[in-house]
Protein backbone atom coordinates (compact mmCIF):
# COMPACT_ATOMS: atom_id res chain seq x y z
CA UNK A 1 0.00 0.00 0.00
CA UNK A 2 1.57 3.47 -1.15
CA UNK A 3 1.90 6.03 1.74
CA UNK A 4 -0.26 8.28 1.09
CA UNK A 5 -3.52 6.01 0.82
CA UNK A 6 -2.27 5.00 4.27
CA UNK A 7 -2.41 8.01 5.75
CA UNK A 8 -5.71 9.12 4.13
CA UNK A 9 -7.16 6.09 5.77
CA UNK A 10 -5.93 6.68 9.02
CA UNK A 11 -7.44 10.40 8.99
CA UNK A 12 -10.73 9.09 7.19
CA UNK A 13 -10.62 6.79 10.13
CA UNK A 14 -10.40 9.42 12.84
CA UNK A 15 -13.27 11.45 11.26
CA UNK A 16 -15.71 8.50 11.15
CA UNK A 17 -15.00 8.13 14.64
CA UNK A 18 -15.45 11.73 15.65
CA UNK A 19 -18.49 11.31 13.48
CA UNK A 20 -19.66 8.38 15.51
CA UNK A 21 -18.89 10.43 19.24
CA UNK A 22 -21.00 13.03 17.56
CA UNK A 23 -23.94 10.71 16.90
CA UNK A 24 -23.59 9.70 20.49
CA UNK A 25 -23.43 13.08 21.75
CA UNK A 26 -27.31 13.34 19.95
CA UNK A 27 -28.49 10.45 21.98
CA UNK A 28 -27.21 10.73 25.39
CA UNK A 29 -27.37 14.52 26.13
CA UNK A 30 -30.26 16.23 27.50
CA UNK A 31 -31.56 18.92 25.46
CA UNK A 32 -31.58 20.66 21.82
CA UNK A 33 -28.69 23.34 22.81
CA UNK A 34 -26.39 20.83 24.24
CA UNK A 35 -27.08 18.21 21.57
CA UNK A 36 -26.08 20.99 19.04
CA UNK A 37 -22.47 21.05 21.11
CA UNK A 38 -22.27 17.66 20.24
CA UNK A 39 -23.15 18.20 16.76
CA UNK A 40 -21.19 21.18 15.49
CA UNK A 41 -17.92 20.23 17.00
CA UNK A 42 -17.39 16.43 16.66
CA UNK A 43 -18.76 16.73 13.66
CA UNK A 44 -17.30 19.45 12.20
CA UNK A 45 -14.04 18.09 13.12
CA UNK A 46 -15.48 14.56 11.41
CA UNK A 47 -16.11 15.65 8.37
CA UNK A 48 -13.12 17.64 7.77
CA UNK A 49 -11.64 14.39 8.97
CA UNK A 50 -13.28 13.02 5.71
CA UNK A 51 -12.05 15.35 3.72
CA UNK A 52 -8.50 16.09 4.55
CA UNK A 53 -8.62 11.71 3.94
CA UNK A 54 -9.70 12.44 0.56
CA UNK A 55 -7.34 14.94 -0.07
CA UNK A 56 -4.29 12.67 0.83
CA UNK A 57 -5.30 10.26 -1.32
CA UNK A 58 -5.96 11.66 -4.26
CA UNK A 59 -3.20 14.53 -3.99
CA UNK A 60 -3.06 17.70 -6.49
CA UNK A 61 -6.03 15.96 -8.66
CA UNK A 62 -9.56 17.75 -9.30
CA UNK A 63 -11.11 15.69 -6.59
CA UNK A 64 -8.08 15.86 -3.75
CA UNK A 65 -8.34 19.84 -4.31
CA UNK A 66 -12.34 20.13 -4.06
CA UNK A 67 -11.95 17.87 -0.79
CA UNK A 68 -9.63 20.48 0.33
CA UNK A 69 -11.80 23.61 -0.60
CA UNK A 70 -14.83 21.77 1.00
CA UNK A 71 -13.10 21.75 4.71
CA UNK A 72 -13.59 26.14 4.78
CA UNK A 73 -16.97 25.81 3.72
CA UNK A 74 -17.96 23.20 6.46
CA UNK A 75 -16.13 25.44 8.82
CA UNK A 76 -17.91 28.64 8.23
CA UNK A 77 -21.47 27.00 7.73
CA UNK A 78 -21.67 24.49 10.14
CA UNK A 79 -21.52 27.26 13.34
CA UNK A 80 -23.61 29.23 11.52
CA UNK A 81 -26.12 26.84 11.28
CA UNK A 82 -26.08 25.94 14.69
CA UNK A 83 -26.25 29.06 16.12
CA UNK A 84 -29.74 29.63 14.00
CA UNK A 85 -30.94 26.37 15.36
CA UNK A 86 -30.13 27.49 19.04
CA UNK A 87 -31.46 31.14 18.69
CA UNK A 88 -34.82 29.73 16.65
CA UNK A 89 -35.17 27.19 19.87
CA UNK A 90 -34.59 29.84 22.52
CA UNK A 91 -36.85 32.23 20.68
CA UNK A 92 -40.09 29.60 19.93
CA UNK A 93 -39.30 28.85 24.29
CA UNK A 94 -37.61 25.70 23.92
CA UNK A 95 -36.81 25.17 27.65
CA UNK A 96 -33.17 24.38 28.74
CA UNK A 97 -32.65 21.03 31.06
CA UNK A 98 -32.89 21.00 33.92
CA UNK A 99 -29.33 21.00 34.87
CA UNK A 100 -28.62 24.37 33.71
CA UNK A 101 -26.84 27.00 35.49
CA UNK A 102 -27.84 30.25 34.23
CA UNK A 103 -29.26 31.61 31.46
CA UNK A 104 -28.44 35.53 30.81
CA UNK A 105 -29.91 35.09 26.95
CA UNK A 106 -33.96 34.59 28.61
CA UNK A 107 -33.31 37.36 31.24
CA UNK A 108 -32.00 39.98 28.69
CA UNK A 109 -34.36 38.79 26.24
CA UNK A 110 -37.43 38.92 28.41
CA UNK A 111 -40.18 36.64 27.80
CA UNK A 112 -41.14 38.08 24.17
CA UNK A 113 -41.21 35.81 20.90
CA UNK A 114 -39.77 38.34 18.96
CA UNK A 115 -36.30 38.58 16.73
CA UNK B 1 -11.72 48.65 -5.06
CA UNK B 2 -14.28 46.52 -3.53
CA UNK B 3 -15.36 44.96 -6.71
CA UNK B 4 -11.78 43.97 -7.52
CA UNK B 5 -11.53 42.26 -4.24
CA UNK B 6 -14.64 39.48 -5.45
CA UNK B 7 -13.61 39.01 -8.70
CA UNK B 8 -10.34 37.63 -7.25
CA UNK B 9 -11.48 35.48 -5.09
CA UNK B 10 -14.21 34.18 -7.28
CA UNK B 11 -11.71 33.41 -10.01
CA UNK B 12 -9.08 31.87 -7.31
CA UNK B 13 -12.18 29.69 -6.15
CA UNK B 14 -12.85 28.82 -9.72
CA UNK B 15 -9.82 27.66 -10.08
CA UNK B 16 -9.50 25.38 -7.06
CA UNK B 17 -12.79 24.09 -7.98
CA UNK B 18 -12.25 22.60 -11.60
CA UNK B 19 -8.14 22.68 -11.63
CA UNK B 20 -8.09 23.01 -14.59
CA UNK B 21 -6.13 25.24 -16.51
CA UNK B 22 -6.63 25.24 -19.89
CA UNK B 23 -7.30 28.78 -21.33
CA UNK B 24 -11.29 27.71 -22.29
CA UNK B 25 -11.73 26.84 -18.94
CA UNK B 26 -9.51 30.06 -17.66
CA UNK B 27 -11.53 32.36 -19.75
CA UNK B 28 -14.98 31.24 -18.44
CA UNK B 29 -13.77 31.38 -14.95
CA UNK B 30 -12.66 34.99 -15.71
CA UNK B 31 -15.68 35.96 -16.91
CA UNK B 32 -18.40 34.39 -14.78
CA UNK B 33 -15.68 35.91 -11.77
CA UNK B 34 -15.85 39.33 -14.14
CA UNK B 35 -19.91 39.16 -13.85
CA UNK B 36 -20.05 37.99 -10.26
CA UNK B 37 -17.46 40.96 -8.60
CA UNK B 38 -19.56 43.42 -10.54
CA UNK B 39 -22.66 42.68 -9.61
CA UNK B 40 -22.27 41.64 -6.24
CA UNK B 41 -18.86 43.64 -4.99
CA UNK B 42 -20.82 46.16 -3.07
CA UNK B 43 -22.79 44.31 -1.05
CA UNK B 44 -20.54 41.13 0.18
CA UNK B 45 -17.21 43.31 0.44
CA UNK B 46 -17.29 46.12 3.92
CA UNK B 47 -13.94 47.60 3.25
CA UNK B 48 -11.09 46.45 0.13
CA UNK B 49 -8.11 48.04 2.37
CA UNK B 50 -7.75 45.60 4.73
CA UNK B 51 -7.66 42.97 2.36
CA UNK B 52 -4.05 44.29 0.79
CA UNK B 53 -3.05 44.42 4.11
CA UNK B 54 -0.39 41.75 4.42
CA UNK B 55 0.13 42.07 8.23
CA UNK B 56 -3.59 40.51 8.37
CA UNK B 57 -2.67 38.02 6.47
CA UNK B 58 0.50 37.15 8.60
CA UNK B 59 -1.66 37.15 11.38
CA UNK B 60 -4.18 34.63 10.04
CA UNK B 61 -1.45 32.11 9.15
CA UNK B 62 -0.64 32.33 12.97
CA UNK B 63 -4.35 32.07 13.60
CA UNK B 64 -5.47 29.00 11.95
CA UNK B 65 -2.67 26.94 14.02
CA UNK B 66 -4.23 28.55 17.24
CA UNK B 67 -7.88 27.60 15.92
CA UNK B 68 -7.15 24.13 14.83
CA UNK B 69 -4.95 23.25 18.18
CA UNK B 70 -8.58 24.64 20.19
CA UNK B 71 -10.70 22.63 17.81
CA UNK B 72 -8.93 19.63 18.48
CA UNK B 73 -8.87 20.18 21.76
CA UNK B 74 -12.99 20.85 21.81
CA UNK B 75 -13.24 17.51 19.71
CA UNK B 76 -11.41 15.65 22.82
CA UNK B 77 -13.77 17.45 25.56
CA UNK B 78 -16.89 16.53 24.04
CA UNK B 79 -15.82 13.28 23.31
CA UNK B 80 -14.79 12.97 27.07
CA UNK B 81 -18.30 14.18 28.35
CA UNK B 82 -20.29 11.89 25.66
CA UNK B 83 -18.59 8.69 26.83
CA UNK B 84 -18.41 9.26 30.61
CA UNK B 85 -21.30 7.56 32.36
CA UNK B 86 -22.83 10.14 34.33
CA UNK B 87 -22.46 13.03 31.79
CA UNK B 88 -20.21 15.86 34.03
CA UNK B 89 -22.24 18.83 32.13
CA UNK B 90 -23.30 22.03 33.79
CA UNK B 91 -24.93 24.01 30.86
CA UNK B 92 -26.16 27.19 30.73
CA UNK B 93 -26.05 30.38 28.92
CA UNK B 94 -23.87 33.31 29.44
CA UNK B 95 -23.25 36.75 28.42
CA UNK B 96 -20.05 38.02 27.40
CA UNK B 97 -18.86 41.04 25.75
CA UNK B 98 -15.97 41.07 22.71
CA UNK B 99 -13.65 44.28 22.08
CA UNK B 100 -13.74 43.61 18.03
CA UNK B 101 -15.38 46.33 16.18
CA UNK B 102 -15.94 45.05 12.45
CA UNK B 103 -19.03 42.59 11.73
CA UNK B 104 -16.44 40.24 10.00
CA UNK B 105 -14.17 39.73 12.95
CA UNK B 106 -17.43 39.63 14.97
CA UNK B 107 -18.66 36.73 12.86
CA UNK B 108 -15.00 34.83 12.90
CA UNK B 109 -15.66 35.03 16.42
CA UNK B 110 -18.65 33.50 17.10
CA UNK B 111 -17.54 30.77 14.72
CA UNK B 112 -14.75 30.31 16.31
CA UNK B 113 -16.36 29.92 20.29
CA UNK B 114 -18.52 27.32 18.31
CA UNK B 115 -15.85 25.03 17.53
CA UNK B 116 -13.91 25.15 20.25
CA UNK B 117 -14.39 23.43 23.38
CA UNK B 118 -17.63 23.41 25.16
CA UNK B 119 -18.88 26.89 23.85
CA UNK B 120 -21.35 27.89 21.30
CA UNK B 121 -22.77 31.54 19.92
CA UNK B 122 -26.66 31.43 20.37
CA UNK B 123 -26.77 34.83 19.70
CA UNK B 124 -25.25 38.46 18.79
CA UNK B 125 -26.17 41.83 19.93
CA UNK B 126 -23.44 44.42 18.87
CA UNK B 127 -20.53 43.55 21.09
CA UNK B 128 -22.26 41.26 23.14
CA UNK B 129 -22.22 37.67 22.39
CA UNK B 130 -24.24 35.08 24.54
CA UNK B 131 -22.66 31.69 24.76
CA UNK B 132 -24.07 28.36 25.47
CA UNK B 133 -21.28 26.66 28.36
CA UNK B 134 -21.53 22.80 28.73
CA UNK B 135 -19.63 23.63 31.48
CA UNK B 136 -20.00 26.65 32.96
CA UNK B 137 -17.20 27.76 35.06
CA UNK B 138 -18.41 31.50 35.72
CA UNK B 139 -21.17 33.85 35.08
CA UNK B 140 -19.87 37.15 35.71
CA UNK B 141 -19.55 39.35 32.71
CA UNK B 142 -15.78 40.01 32.94
CA UNK B 143 -14.59 37.08 33.68
CA UNK B 144 -16.72 34.86 31.51
CA UNK B 145 -15.32 37.14 28.77
CA UNK B 146 -12.06 36.87 29.72
CA UNK B 147 -12.17 33.04 30.10
CA UNK B 148 -14.16 32.75 26.67
CA UNK B 149 -13.24 35.36 24.60
CA UNK B 150 -9.55 36.86 25.24
CA UNK B 151 -7.55 34.00 23.94
CA UNK B 152 -9.09 34.64 20.12
CA UNK B 153 -10.05 37.81 20.41
CA UNK B 154 -5.94 39.03 20.79
CA UNK B 155 -5.06 37.38 17.30
CA UNK B 156 -8.99 38.82 15.67
CA UNK B 157 -8.08 42.41 16.91
CA UNK B 158 -4.89 41.81 14.62
CA UNK B 159 -6.82 40.36 11.61
CA UNK B 160 -10.03 42.30 11.56
CA UNK B 161 -9.54 45.72 13.00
Amino acid sequence: MVWNELAGMIVIGIGVAFDFLGCLGLLRLPDVYNRLQAGTKCVTFGTCGILLGVFLMQGFTPTGIKALVGIPFVLLTSPVGAHALAKGAHIFGVKLTDKTVVDHYAEDRGNKLTL
Amino acid sequence: MRKIVLILFAFILWVLLTWSFTLQSLTAGGVVALIIGLLFGNFVIEKAGPVFDLRRWFWALVYIPVFLWEMTKANFDVAYRVLHPKLPIDPGIVKVKTKLQSEMGIVFLANSITLTPGTFTVDLKGQYLYIHCIKVRSTGLAEASHEIVDRFEKLLIKIFD
